[in-house]
């Protein structure tokens, strides 16, 4: 059973404004019956002040999502548009004492929701449902996820399913969950481009070249019991030998052009050509 | 509060009279059945009486039977036995609507390198026994088809399905995690050779199951150990255990007609009275069920808020709605018979015991029209008394998975 807070219980048991508001000013319609939640949420707003007067909603779910569309109402209602539009899914779960995490997809729908009544209300596109879709199963953009990872801080491909449902279903977009977030949380880390690396030195590039051949490619090929070493660097040309089952396999000479080049390039340099050292 | 149990294919309460039997052994008649010496010697013949108990259930040889930890372990027994012990058939044959004790093993097995076979249901759960017949082949392993359905009750027609196998020289393993107790059985005049069973389903604790294979038939255990259970289940006996389930199938035994036809006529009224709830469908074959479940789909609502709101009043039920699963996808064994969106996340199974009454029934015949009446008050696919045409009814995306 999840372990719901009282708040969340006190709005599911009790819920505020259901409904429709009497004069549709805005609405916004997220979810579906097929994906196992929906919530339709509809505003009157006071258009001199720019303020919502009035917000109700419709949502078919669990009982945190009818909690969290309970919570959103009675939190928007009052506001500016801009003040509502401030508020996170964090917000919406804070204000409920906290969600279950596999529950907290309730809180984004919410928030989802309120976004696509403001833009219906603005006359605008909806931001986070443009852009290319990820997840098939759940119907779910790069822009939503994005501006999830980024509000609530996620680093993992799980903690996306459990926010956005994304992945939840037959599981096919996970790699592109995985791209996704590396890249969001990439950008994230590195927000001015990296310093350019000083030219590279004849000493340096050999201390590359030695690091990436003992730290990278030498345990590499011991897991498949083979073994390598370096013998001399002269300019671009790198000299090894192969050891143990490396060098007595037929498929030697590929290990080395493939493997130890493509290494070394994607390492140090990309004009690196290896050659194997025969004593 | 008052409990009301509608959950025993969840699990279900131990009784009484399996706790007081279990209760000497977990004080002082502790020995291991190994050890030679006076507290060895003591339990032993308890853990005979127990295995012919079971075995009286089952209507097997007590040698047939196999200890385990739970009905999973019993499952993955039964299939991993089979594969190991026919190394050259590569064909598992299978139903889509599975416990996840054996479905969970259908994508591992094709990972490495096996064919597996699902076959699939009608919309009330009907295996497709045409289909079945024509997919065992030379090189199938293993038929496992289970008993009757955790979800919705539907019964499989096992003694065909033994017997097309038998033909065709195919070993044919059965989950009857959910029938022993509610189905009579006799297993030495059947042609089934594996037969799972879980203590906790008839009222033993959980931490017991059981496997039956029919003597003769080729066996690799899963657990490798001591000699018990004569070298096909190492470790030493859950002695406590072994002596609670032999308690309790002795009651099972004892109480089958009581389950065929009182539980079932408490079954009958709570479905029928459920039914009068406007939008309401029964999952599953009503003929071909057991006796103590029924499966309901209250449309335009969702399962777990309608659990919520009944475990308010005490009752307790399950669903197969997407929240509840564990995933975010409805059920699969409603997917699998094509029981529409609509309806499959407003799944409610009730599932009765001995110990319900009519009171129980009665009290969530009446709390439970309000409940679906206030979901679907919050509903957005919901308005005055019928279905709100709605946008949402499926989503937007062109190519969506979950809506086909
Ligand atoms: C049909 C069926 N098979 C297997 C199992 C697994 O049993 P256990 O949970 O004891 O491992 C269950 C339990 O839900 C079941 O209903
Ligand atoms: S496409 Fe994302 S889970 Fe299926």
């Amino acid at each position: 059973m999840w372990e719901y807070t009282d708040r969340v219980m006190d709005h599911f048991e009790n819920p505020r404004n259901v409904g429709v508001v009497s004069r549709i000013d805005a609405e916004g319609q997220v979810g579906s019956l097929s994906c196992g939640d929906a919530l339709r949420l509809t505003l009157q707003v006071d258009k001199d002040k720019d303020t919502i007067e009035d917000a109700k909603f419709q949502t078919f779910g669990c009982a945190s999502a009818i909690a969290s569309s309970s919570a959103l109402t009675e939190m928007i209602k009052g506001k500016t548009i801009d003040e509502a539009l401030s508020i996170t899914n964090q917000d919406i779960a804070e204000y409920l004492g906290g969600l279950p995490r596999e529950k907290m997809h309730c809180s984004v729908m919410g928030q989802e929701a309120l976004e696509a009544a403001v833009s219906n209300y603005r006359g605008v596109p909806i931001k986070s449902a443009q852009g290319e879709l990820i997840c098939k199963c759940f119907g779910v953009t790069d822009a939503e996820i994005e501006k999830v990872v980024k509000t609530n801080r996620l680093t993992t491909v799980e903690e996306i399913t459990q926010f956005t449902k994304a992945g939840g279903g037959c599981g096919q977009c996970k790699p592109k969950l995985e791209e996704l977030l590396a890249l969001i949380l990439h950008q994230a880390k590195t927000p001015e481009s990296p310093a350019k690396p000083p030219r590279m030195t004849a000493l340096r590039r050999i201390k590359l070249i030695e690091e990436a051949i003992t730290q990278e490619i030498a345990p590499a090929l011991m897991r498949d019991g083979g073994d390598i070493e370096l013998i001399d660097v002269d300019g671009n040309e790198v000299f090894v030998t192969l050891k143990g089952a490396c060098a007595s396999c037929p498929a030697s000479n590929l290990t080395l052009t493939d493997f130890v080049t493509e290494k070394l390039r994607a390492l140090v340099d990309p004009n690196i050509v290896v050659k194997e050292y025969r004593a | 509060m008052k409990t009301i149990y509608f959950d025993n294919n969840a699990t279900t309460q131990v009784d009484p009279e399996v706790f007081a039997a279990m209760e000497p052994f977990l004080r002082d008649m502790y020995g291991n059945p190994s050890s030679m010496h006076h507290k060895g010697g003591e339990v032993a013949a308890p853990l005979r009486q127990a295995r012919q108990k079971l075995a009286d259930l089952l209507g097997c040889a007590p040698e047939e039977i196999i200890y385990t930890s739970c009905g999973t372990e019993s499952d993955n027994t039964a299939l991993w036995s089979a594969l190991r012990a026919q190394p050259e058939r590569k064909h598992l044959l299978t139903s889509r609507v599975e416990h996840s004790a054996i479905y969970n093993n259908v994508s591992l097995l094709r990972r490495l390198g096996y064919r597996v076979t699902e076959i699939g249901v009608d919309k009330y759960g009907r295996l497709d026994m045409e289909e079945l017949r024509k997919s065992l082949t030379p090189d199938t392993a293993l038929a496992s088809f289970h008993w009757a359905n955790n979800e919705t009750g539907v019964i499989f027609p096992v003694e065909e399905i033994a017997g097309m196998c038998s033909e065709r020289g195919v070993v044919f393993h059965t989950d009857a995690v959910q029938a022993v107790g509610k189905i009579p059985m006799s297993l030495s005049q059947s042609r089934v050779d594996m037969l799972s069973l879980a203590g906790h389903k008839l009222h033993a604790p959980k931490g017991i199951g059981a496997l039956y294979v029919r003597q003769g038939l080729k066996f690799s255990p899963f657990m490798v150990g001591g000699h018990q259970e004569r070298g096909r289940r190492g470790g030493t006996e859950n002695v406590p255990y072994i002596v609670g389930l032999g308690k309790a199938a002795e009651l099972a035994l004892r109480r089958l007609p009581e389950e065929n036809s009182r539980v079932r006529d408490l079954r009958d009224r709570l479905e029928e009275g459920l039914l009068k709830i406007p939008y309401s469908i029964v999952n599953g074959d009503r003929e071909h069920r057991l006796p103590n479940t029924t499966n309901i789909s209250f449309e335009y609502i969702e399962g777990e808020s309608i659990l919520f709101h009944l475990s308010s009043f005490g009752v307790c039920a399950s669903s197969g709605s997407a929240c509840t699963s564990g995933s975010l996808e409805p059920s699969h064994v409603l997917r699998a018979m094509g029981v529409p969106f609509t309806a499959a996340h407003g799944s409610i199974r009730l599932s009765l015991c001995v110990y319900n009454t009519q009171e129980e029934v009665d009290f969530t015949l009446e709390k439970f029209p309000p409940i679906v009446a206030k979901l679907r008050a919050l509903s957005p696919f919901w308005k005055d008394d019928g279905p709100a045409e709605s946008a949402l009814l499926t989503c937007d995306s062109d190519n969506c998975n979950l809506c086909g």
